[in-house]
């Protein structure tokens, strides 16, 4: 099965509604998009849609959360991080509120809108916020992970979400922990270490380089925010490449939070970083794009060749 | 209820000592804002004081009252407030601004009795609202207050909480405007013009009332009346004096963010009675 996970989010958070009466959501005229409106349908009372307006809609759940409410703020993911991020900087983050923010339609998965509507930078944006926990979910059950922890967590989550649908990947009973990144397919010559889309398309790749005779290790980090760096560590030590792989730029993002963690403690381990590179992007069809901007499992594959020439 | 006279005189010797701590611990620090934490002083001091349901050995009470300082640099009158409510120890304002202290340059929730931070402008609004909203849901008879700054209401996301807090008909939230007509660089006529303040308010669905943001009776008319109101939020347009009570301040945009010397805080204690 494969499920968008927009819709998993807005059906989880409605479920969630039920039992816990502290939850409220806030949209910004996007809630048919965004999935939030699931929940404001199940739940009108304490469901807020603020308009076109997202720095107040940010603040307006920073008041809300000091009430003992649990809010969950959404509209597209570049309009959060952007337009949102005064009030997320000086009052849910400094404030260390109990907010919870849903970017919606991460990376280029809102492929026709353009580069606008494309959300490029807000890992990097959001991880260096004091306070904020950043989790990027990869399939429908991490996605419902990552809802239920947004609930139970005290103080700021970002949810990167994403507008497409991803492959199943994990089993029903997989536990997740935040700060915990999770092996997905052992490999010994090289690990690439993905979130979000580029897991399953690091996946792919992995696939085709074995009949190469290549092995390939595949990690979800799923929390970017605190990061698994004992796992980055022992990656970089059985399998002595690294590639990390993004739907991002590629500074500042989850290859900027491993580059920080191998330049501790595993410094000199080649490492080859797959993202969009330094440019904005354009509207077309999203698979045309993710192949034009070198994040998809060709992207993949070129970044595990050009690292595994440099590994000695 | 009206302020008996000799409830009116107990709060404005208040804001006489008040303004002159205030003065006191931005002279030592030789940082702050004076212009700004003279102009809120009768219009925090009346609710923190005398209006506000607040009890320092309660900080956490769900039904507490709010208030959300939104011009965040008026933050040291907010802290003598702060004092004299028991949330602050007495000593704490010589600490203002300094490593290690609770009072930070603008509002911070390292502070106890501090609801929500502040410091950008602009934000102060909305999170209001969200208390408001949070509080209705919980059935709770608090009261949320902001007060916001004149220049403030150069910020846009003003007027987008401006548009939203009617449509939730937040009856339980007074916005107050410290409206004494000078910002930073200028006056606000120069700046960014206001235009009719009162009308724009009204366009956006708020009950108004302008009054006298110096004068404790009529603020607290204007408080009583906006307590009464049951279909939406109401704005009190306080007109004030930035530097309100040392006359070499009075209206000097100047003063917004300007260290005070030894003898400007000489001449500033002489004027409102104090001993140096």
């Amino acid at each position: 099965m494969a499920k968008a996970i927009r819709e998993v989010y807005g059906s989880v958070l409605a479920e969630l509604g039920e039992k816990n009466k502290d939850i409220v959501v806030l949209d910004a005229d996007l809630s048919g998009s965004t999935k939030s409106g699931v929940f404001g349908k199940a739940h009108p009372d304490r469901f807020f849609n603020m308009g076109i307006a997202e720095s107040n809609m940010v603040a307006t759940a920073a008041g809300l959360s000091t009430t003992g409410k649990i809010p969950f703020v959404n509209t597209f993911t570049v309009f959060l991080t952007t337009l949102g991020l005064i009030s997320t900087r000086a009052q849910v983050c400094y404030g260390n509120l109990n907010v919870k923010l849903g970017g919606a339609y991460c990376g280029m998965s809102d492929a026709f809108d353009g580069s606008t509507h494309h959300a490029t930078e807000d890992i990097a944006v959001m991880r260096s916020l004091p306070n904020m926990v950043v989790v990027v979910p990869s399939d429908e059950r991490s996605t419902r992970w990552a809802t239920e922890f947004a609930v139970e967590h005290k103080g700021p989550v970002y949810l990167r979400l994403s507008r497409d649908v991803y492959p199943d990947l994990y089993a029903e009973d997989t536990k997740f922990e935040l700060g915990k990144g999770a092996v997905v397919r052992e490999g010994a010559d090289v690990t690439v270490i993905a979130c979000g889309l580029l897991v399953h398309k690091a996946m792919e790749a992995a696939e085709i380089l074995k009949e190469k005779g290549v092995s390939v290790r595949v990690v979800d980090m799923y929390s970017i925010k605190p990061i698994d760096k004992e796992l980055i560590l022992r990656c970089a030590a059985e399998t002595g490449a690294i590639v990390t792989a993004e739907e991002h730029n590629i500074y500042g993002g989850l290859g900027g939070a491993v580059s920080e963690v191998l330049a501790w403690g595993a410094a000199g381990v080649p490492t080859e970083f797959v993202g969009i590179q330094d440019t904005f992007t354009e509207s077309g069809p999203y698979s045309q794009l993710l192949a034009k901007y070198g994040v998809d499992a060709n992207g993949v594959i070129a970044g595990i060749e050009k690292v595994l020439a440099r590994k000695k | 209820m009206p302020l008996s006279k000799a409830r009116v005189a107990e709060l404005n010797e208040l804001c006489r000592v008040f303004r002159i701590d205030v003065l006191k611990a931005i002279h030592g620090i030789q940082s702050g804002h004076p212009g700004g934490s003279l102009s809120v002083c009768e219009i925090l001091t009346l609710l923190y004081q005398e209006r506000m349901n607040i009890d320092a050995s309660k900080p956490k009470d769900p039904d507490r009252d709010r208030l959300v300082l939104s011009k965040g640099h008026a933050a040291p009158m907010l802290y003598r407030n702060l004092i004299e409510k028991g949330f602050l120890p007495k000593d704490s304002m010589a600490t203002l601004r300094r490593i290690g202290s609770d009072l930070q340059g603008h509002p911070s929730m390292h502070t106890p009795g501090v609801e929500m931070p502040a410091g950008p402008l602009g934000l102060g609004l909305s999170a209001a609202q969200g208390m408001a909203l949070g509080l209705r849901l919980n059935n709770s008879p608090a009261r949320v207050y902001v007060i916001m700054g004149d220049g403030e209401q150069d910020e846009g996301t003003i007027w987008e909480a401006a548009a939203s807090a009617p449509k939730f008909k937040l009856s339980n939230l007074t916005a107050i405007i410290d409206y004494n007509k000078v910002q930073l660089d200028g006056t606000t006529e120069e700046i960014m013009p206001l235009r009719d303040l009162s009308a724009k308010w009204h366009s956006f669905g708020w009950s108004v009332i302008e009054c006298n943001g110096h004068d404790l009776r009529e603020l607290s008319s204007a408080l009583d009346a906006a307590a009464k109101i049951d279909d939406g939020p109401t704005v009190i347009i306080a007109s004030t004096v930035k530097g309100k009570g040392v006359s070499f301040m009075e209206g000097k945009a100047a003063w917004h963010g300007k260290p005070l010397s030894d003898d400007d805080l000489a001449k500033a204690i002489a004027e409102l009675g104090g001993e140096n």
